[in-house]
């Protein structure tokens, strides 16, 4: 099992780098879309790891895209004229990793005050500090501010969006699934047990905050250099709800059913695209029968 | 000085309508223990049927006579009213007995629904309407100091709804059951509280109030559309944690200090930008230093 | 006597106006077995709190072997060497029993994040290790058939013992156990006292009491303080507290003079 992790992450890479190869035959937009579900996957994967794993409800997890998405995007912007073209990879990886590493470092100021607030405190704290990290990108002329940052280079193929979906997914899956990772679960069942357990329940939820939210700061980076522009607008709390129904529609804490309920929820609009006016009102009703006939997620069967 | 207390009275006023609708997130997260997100719809709901009576009710009273708004005021909330049990109803209910995250999220599916349902061509359309005037508007001149009409009537109907909210939490049969509710549902229910009925008020009155601050908001903003409630909401909402959650007077304290702030930084030349972030960063710093809120008393879990 | 293991002095709790405990002494030494009784509200499970960390005392100062346990938080003592039970069961709802004694067991597993992402060897063994010590205690409380059963779903008993068994994976030098008999009928009670002098012995730790029901009280306990009110009344040997005036007058109200 524990060598099949790696396997599987290697095999992941393989074929995204395959069929990056032939991308040139494949449709255009199919392919847009399919970096999209590779970016909410890995969104909805690390929004799990802090809501359903560790049970801390964030309901702000857009802010910590933003930071990681204006962060790599001012990076590329800054120095793509200064690279060679065969090194563009390497400044994309890096300026990826400093996106994800500010996110982190806003996850860090998000979780360690929030530490004693539980449940609904917590969301709507959470809430706040993604709406205060929109109003601050709103206000920062260097990065465009209310009309954005515009004409960011297109880094993002379907290779990057994959393989580091892939590497999302087998971080999260092997962080938890560890005699280490069990602590994240005993501190969502019962914090009090799991003190006395000699678990620390502090460093566990700053622990799921900074890794989640350095997984955003990746996914936004992506974002960035997917769709070319970013506004504040386009990070803000509905934003973040759309990767809380992803995971809760995967039925909180299963990696799986998540990252089924990540790919259901990115070509939802598409098939829906007849009903443009329709599908938010289909989304809802989506979730509020869900809620009420399946509260445990929809693709919730067994095992984490 | 003049600026001063030009930000005081307008910051007032805005106080005043987040007060209002503090208490409709307070009262029910007190009784039911959890955040109704669709509050802020239904405030834009009783903005929109006064939009669509005025015109009838213009027939019957003069246009923008005192009567006639008092009339669209007090059929708008009604219908409010009506929308809250509704919603209680059918989305919450049958949730009682379950997890509280559940329902939170039920409530962030209700909201998301009306706010797109009203989006709809066939329904409001998404395109922002102007405001009728209800009433004849005067603006008083104190010196420097603008007054309008509306403001002060804002303040007073809002003093009027406190004391009255106020007055049936304390003094009435109902309003002590719903206290009852608060403290401990099962034990309330051994009392013979009719548990079901205490909830439907409590919304019922938490939505009649969200209606009229729904009007007084369209009465100062450029106009009404589907998804107006959701600013105000949110900052209302922040209001009622700020004073703690679940406490009345801390409802109304909560909207007055937030209201009275965000108008302050919006007179700022520095600050006036981060306006929208100021009530989150107001939020955060009072949960750090008293995690129950202003007036709220922090509950000690049993181990 | 040599230095005890857990050292109480004059330690009080008072929350708003109710002083909860009261001038508390209490000395337990290494491998011994303690109870603390004393009739509802007296302060017991308070008491335990304080050990544990959940609490901190407003008055008073307790050790842990040399070590003072003021501002400590329960992990932290967790690493000391103290464990507990709960009294209503705190088993984690979502683990099979496995995992339940897994989790506890992370406490001396030095091997932290980075392993678990390295996947190396190191990481492979490691889990064997602690894999093998869990099914090791499991199979000793005959809960190994349970392994992956999920926790909620054991019988009552069942529950009671996993905790247990959770708290041992800690490798604590005392245990705390909160009311273990509640709820337990006659036959179970005698299990549980044979399991409690097993564990003492084998294990060779401490153990703390806190029981209302006297036959196990007094059936195991090498020594027994009893609580009223916050304030200890009596401390001894099960036979001393049994005939201690006090004591009875506590549980049964005093005698109306003829």
């Amino acid at each position: 099992m524990h060598t099949g992790a790696k396997r599987f992450l290697l095999a992941a890479i393989f074929v995204a780098a395959v069929v990056s190869f032939f991308s040139a035959q494949f449709n255009r937009y199919y392919l847009g879309i399919a970096i999209d579900v590779g970016i909410n996957v890995i969104l909805a994967v690390s929004l799990n790891l802090i809501n359903g794993h560790t049970g801390q409800f964030s309901l702000g997890h857009a802010g910590f895209m933003a930071v990681g998405g204006y962060t790599a995007a001012s990076i590329t912007l800054a120095l793509s004229q200064k690279f060679p073209a065969a090194a563009t990879p390497v400044l994309f990886v890096g300026a990826l990793l400093a996106g994800g590493l500010t996110a982190a470092l806003a996850g860090l100021a998000v979780g360690v005050p929030t530490l004693r607030l539980r449940g609904d405190y917590l969301a709507i704290v959470t809430l706040g500090f993604g709406e205060i990290i929109r109003v601050i990108f709103e206000n920062m002329d260097c990065v465009g501010a209310a009309s954005g940052l515009k004409g960011i280079p297109n880094y993002t193929n379907f290779f990057w969006a994959w393989s580091l979906a892939a590497v999302t997914v087998f971080v999260v899956t092997c962080l938890v699934n560890s005699t280490y990772g069990r602590g994240f679960i005993a501190v969502h069942d019962d914090e009090v047990a799991a003190s006395a357990m000699g678990i620390n329940p502090t460093k566990y939820k700053v622990t799921a905050f900074v890794v989640g939210a350095f997984f955003a700061g990746i996914a936004g980076g992506l974002y960035a250099h997917h769709k070319q522009f970013l506004s504040p607008t386009g990070f803000d709390f509905m934003k973040s709800i759309d990767i809380v129904v992803m995971v809760i529609l995967g039925g909180m804490g299963r990696t799986t059913g998540v990252i089924i309920a990540a790919i259901l929820l990115t070509l939802l609009p598409e098939f829906l695209r007849g009903f443009a006016e329709y599908r938010m009102i289909i989304y809802a009703l989506l979730i509020i029968v869900l809620m009420i006939a399946r509260p445990q997620g929809l693709f919730s069967f067994g095992k984490k | 000085m003049d600026w001063f207390l030009q930000q005081l009275i307008n910051g007032l006023a805005l106080g005043a309508i987040y007060a209002l609708i503090a208490l409709g997130y307070t009262m029910v997260y007190g009784v039911l223990r959890f955040i109704n997100f669709a509050h802020c719809d239904v405030l834009m709901l009783g903005a929109f049927a006064a939009y669509f009576l005025a015109p009838a009710v213009a027939h019957v009273f003069a246009p923008e006579s005192y009567l006639g708004a008092i009339v669209i005021v007090v059929l708008a909330a009604a219908i409010c009213a009506v929308i809250g049990i509704l919603i209680e109803r059918l989305a919450y209910r049958p949730l009682r007995n379950r997890p509280k995250l559940t329902s939170l999220i039920t409530a962030i599916g209700v909201s998301l629904f009306i706010e797109y349902a009203c989006q709809l061509e066939a329904v409001f359309g998404a395109q922002t309407r102007p405001f009728p005037k209800l009433l004849p508007q005067h603006d008083f001149q104190f010196g420097g100091l603008s007054v309008s009409s509306n403001d002060v009537i804002v303040l007073v109907v809002t003093a009027l709804l406190l004391a009255a909210m106020r007055f049936i939490v304390m003094q009435t049969k109902t309003g002590t059951a719903m206290r009852a509710l608060s403290f401990n549902e099962e034990a309330a229910a051994l009392m013979g509280i009719n548990v079901n009925r205490i909830i439907s008020f409590t919304f019922g009155l938490g939505s009649a109030l969200a209606g009229v601050a729904g009007i007084f908001y369209a009465m100062r903003a450029p106009g009404i559309e589907p998804l107006m409630g959701v600013q105000p909401g949110l900052h209302a909402f922040v209001a009622a944690v700020v004073g703690g959650i679940g406490n009345l007077p801390g409802a109304a304290l909560g909207g007055l200090v937030i209201g009275l702030l965000e108008t302050f930084a919006g007179g700022i030349p520095g600050l006036s930008n981060y306006r929208d972030g100021i009530a989150f960063a107001i939020l955060i710093l009072i949960l750090l230093f008293k995690p129950a809120g202003l007036l709220g008393k922090s509950t000690v879990e049993k181990v | 006597m040599s230095a005890p293991l857990l050292n109480l002095e004059k330690v009080t709790i008072r929350f708003g106006g109710l002083t909860a405990v009261s001038e508390l002494d209490l000395q337990i030494g290494a491998n011994e077995l303690v109870g603390i009784i004393g009739p509802n509200g007296a302060g017991k499970t308070t008491a335990f709190n304080l050990i544990t960390g959940v609490y901190q005392p407003t008055a008073g100062k307790i050790s842990f072997g040399e070590k003072f346990t003021a501002k400590l938080q329960p992990h932290q003592l967790a690493r000391l060497g103290i464990a507990r039970t709960f009294q209503n069961i705190r088993l984690f709802a979502s683990m099979t029993a496995f995992d339940n004694v897994r989790t506890a067991a992370r406490l001396h597993c030095p091997r932290g994040v980075r392993n678990a992402l390295w996947r190396g060897r190191a990481f492979r063994d490691g889990e064997k290790e602690i894999a093998d010590e869990v099914m090791t205690l499991l199979d000793i409380f005959q809960l190994g058939k349970f392994r992956d059963a999920p926790a909620k779903g054991l019988s009552y008993g069942d529950q009671r013992r996993l905790e247990i068994v959770r708290a041992l994976a800690t490798k604590p030098k005392l245990l705390l156990l909160d009311e273990p008999a509640a709820g337990m009928n006659a036959s179970e009670k005698t299990e549980l006292m044979r399991l409690i002098q097993f564990i003492k012995d084998k294990f060779r730790i401490s153990v703390l009491l806190v029981e209302h029901d006297m036959q196990v009280v007094m059936g195991i306990c090498e020594r027994i303080a009893v609580l009223d009110y916050g304030v200890k009344i009596a401390e001894g040997t099960p036979a001393e507290v049994r005939a201690n005036t006090k004591v009875i007058a506590a549980y049964l109200g005093e005698e109306k003079p003829k």
